[in-house]
């Protein structure tokens, strides 16, 4: 089964590893993941990130990847090479192809570029803990409320009938519905969808979305597609 | 003037043949010194050959006919050419025949070859002539004196001697007359490729080396500099042109975001407060502005890379293929916006790039066609994929106001946004940064009239066939 769709984000309670040894970034994500709901540790060199991983019990741990002493990437490496799986978001200021590409390489599982927006971060974090929960991505049946996606017959139905769906716009919802619950940024819709690595300036996804919502929730009494202000969507079955 | 000579003996071609010259000198110096020694050490031994000579024969006659025949001898030969000379005298020294007139003492005394000073018997009192003579003692007491006048001998050697010192005078002078002639042929250019290279460096980019029109070496070397010249000018002035520009694009929305802020803080300030709807408002305003800032960063970042020439990829990428995924991302927001977006290709053209670089590329041309290439009443976006000859072209065009000729090669710099968009949204790099990806792949952007629009070409080299498949990469888009 797929993960209940009714808890909504940021009410998991996790338990993050922070590695950052700026300070004051560090000092503001802290806060607003307590704000969040979540608890976070703190560890302001590479040495030390390794340490508190090492002791566990982490759902995330956010790595920077310019660290003193250890730094990020070797960090994970290090940490996977103890066979620790813990779902690692990596920071960096560097945030051309090729370096996601090697930090991704180094194990990390989200890469993530300077400047960013925190409702990003979080987006991502709680993604990322979703994930490390094994949330079952390769069921075929996607269910959130009475919204039905069929991955093999590559059919959507909501209360019975079924809507006719372009492929990307089946893609778009699949992605959404496999994050159900979670607050989906535009970036990360533009890496999973389209894969693409890069901003565009106009707001090309909020079309797609407005024109996907036309199709699964303007014929319907409760809307399931919620747009969250300054960060993203949000899929989620009604209260 | 100081300057000048100070200069000329601080140039290394002048110190050079300053060097060349001491080696001639010293070679010429040495070669005539050889001559005269040798000429001297002939000549020499070739008067003592001849005196040794009659010295025996006289001997030989004093010893077979006696005094008095020796006598009548010496006084006939003592007749003939004024430089022999001879003398025969008593053991007392008094002179009995001879044409000597006059001989220091103590040279009768010694004996063998000497170098004296002598008077000729028909020379007046006061004069002295130079002689080599031997000094050979007679049994019975009697002194024979046979001897060359060496006067000739004294001249030949001044001559050698004078030829010495005028070839080394000869050689100085023509080794300052080529250093003369180094410094004016080939010093004075590079000096006057320094003087240029100063004034440069004081800030007028504009100066070029002057060109003598002989197509010389230094005339070829004149030119390279010269071209280098005129592209570093261009870089620092496009540099400049960019930081004008900058400032103007980064600076604007940095003081809008300060005004707001500040005004904001007023309000606060004087008690009037902000409701939360307007609170919120000057937060995201501010937000969006920061992103907008970090948006012209990373492009200009990415720019700056492409045109280092870092992330030149080898993806095998399908162009129509591209091109479709990237119609399709933007065709609903075109739509929004009132143009119709529309992509189609002619085959397949496989080219080889960076996916990444080039799919932002894209993104780029089609955004700007849609912000910039419609009308009032809306606008037509069309994408076309085919192959021309080696290349795999992309070409987009809209039907909006276009862009006049003399303006299409300055958009392709950074930054520069024509005035009448201005005050659209955009960051001014999205043509700048799909012609530095080109230009990276070894390709080119074009930009043409699609009378009535614009219409942008980028040309990649194709791919050769079995490249490595970008679709495979995973990672990328």
């Amino acid at each position: 089964m797929a993960v209940p769709a009714s808890i909504p984000a940021g009410k998991t309670d996790m338990k993050i590893l922070l590695v950052e040894d700026d300070t004051e970034a560090a000092r503001y994500i802290v806060k607003g993941l307590n704000e969040a709901g979540h608890a976070c540790d703190h560890a302001g060199n590479g040495e030390s990130g390794l340490e508190m991983a090492g002791a566990g019990g982490y759902d995330v741990a956010i790595i920077d990847r310019m660290l003193p002493k250890l730094g990020g990437l070797d960090l994970v490496v290090s940490m996977r090479e103890s066979g620790d799986t813990t779902p690692v978001l990596i920071l960096s200021a560097l945030g051309e192809v090729d370096d996601r590409v090697t930090g991704l390489r180094a194990g990390g599982d989200d890469y993530l570029a300077k400047p960013y927006a925190f409702s990003e971060l979080l987006a991502r974090v709680e993604t990322l803990a979703r994930r490390g929960n094994g949330a079952a991505t390769a069921d075929v049946r996607l269910t959130v409320g009475d919204l039905v996606l069929d991955r093999l017959s590559r059919k959507v139905t909501r209360e019975g009938q079924q809507i006719m769906l372009q492929p990307r716009e089946f893609r778009l919802l699949e992605y959404l519905m496999r994050h159900a619950g979670q607050v989906v940024t535009r970036t990360m819709l533009l890496e999973g969808v389209w894969d693409y690595h890069f901003d565009p300036q106009t707001n090309v996804i909020d079309v797609h979305i407005s024109r996907l919502r036309g199709k699964i929730d303007k014929d319907f009494d409760a809307p399931l597609l919620h747009t969250v202000r300054g960060a993203g969507y949000v899929l989620r079955e009604p209260e | 003037m100081t300057q000048t000579t100070h200069g000329l003996f601080r140039s290394a071609a002048f110190r050079l043949s300053l060097f060349y010259l001491a080696v001639f000198a010293a070679f010429a110096g040495a070669l005539i010194a050889y001559m005269a020694w040798s000429t001297r050490v002939i000549l020499a031994n070739e008067t003592r050959e001849t005196i040794a000579a009659e010295t025996r024969g006289l001997a030989e006659q004093y010893a077979t006919d006696g005094i008095q025949r020796l006598v009548e001898a010496v006084a006939k030969r003592s007749q003939g050419p004024a430089n022999a000379l001879y003398l025969i005298s008593s053991f007392s020294g008094e002179s009995i025949t001879g044409n000597i007139a006059y001989l220091p003492l103590e040279t009768l005394k010694a004996e063998g070859y000497q170098r004296v000073p002598y008077r000729h018997t028909g020379d007046a009192s006061d004069i002295t002539r130079e002689a080599e003579v031997r000094v050979f003692r007679l049994t019975g007491g009697f002194v024979l004196v046979v001897g060359r006048d060496i006067a000739e001998r004294v001249a030949v050697e001044r001559i050698l001697w004078r030829a010495g010192v005028f070839a080394v005078l000869l050689t100085l002078m023509l080794a300052v007359a080529g250093g003369i002639f180094v410094r004016m042929r080939i010093l004075k250019p590079i000096d006057a490729m320094s003087d240029t290279a100063r004034a440069i460096m004081s800030g007028d980019l504009s100066n070029r080396v002057a060109l003598s029109g002989s197509s010389d070496e230094f005339d070829r070397l004149g030119e390279s500099l010269n071209a280098m010249l005129a592209r570093i000018e261009a870089l620092v002035r496009g540099m400049r042109e960019v930081t004008d520009n900058v400032a103007h694009d980064l600076k604007t929305p940095l003081t809008r975001m300060k005004a707001r802020a500040e005004d904001a803080l007023r309000a606060i300030e004087t008690g009037k407060g902000l409701d939360e709807d307007a609170q919120r408002q000057v937060l995201e305003d501010t937000i969006r502005e920061a992103d907008d800032l970090i948006a012209v960063f990373s492009a200009l970042l990415a720019i700056a890379r492409a045109e280092a020439g870092e992330g030149a990829g080898n993806d095998r990428i399908e162009l129509g293929a591209l091109v479709a995924d990237a119609a399709e991302l933007y065709e609903p927001a075109a739509e929004d916006a009132g143009v119709k977006l529309s992509a189609s290709s002619t085959g397949e053209v496989f080219v080889a790039a960076n996916k990444a670089l080039l799919a932002r590329a894209v993104s780029n041309l089609i955004e700007n066609a849609i912000t910039h290439g419609r009308r009032d009443g809306g606008g037509e976006v069309g994408i076309h994929t085919a192959r021309n000859g080696r290349f795999g072209e992309l070409t987009v065009a809209d039907n909006g106001p276009g862009i006049s000729p003399e303006d299409r090669k300055r958009v392709l710099d950074r930054f520069v946004r024509l005035e009448a968009s201005r005050s659209r949204p955009g960051s001014g790099l999205g043509l700048s940064l799909a012609n530095a990806v080109a230009r990276l792949h070894n390709g080119e952007l074009e930009l043409n009239d699609n009378s009535p629009g614009l219409r942008v070409t980028m040309r990649l080299p194709l791919a050769e066939a079995g490249g490595r498949d970008g679709e495979g990469k995973g990672i990328g888009g």
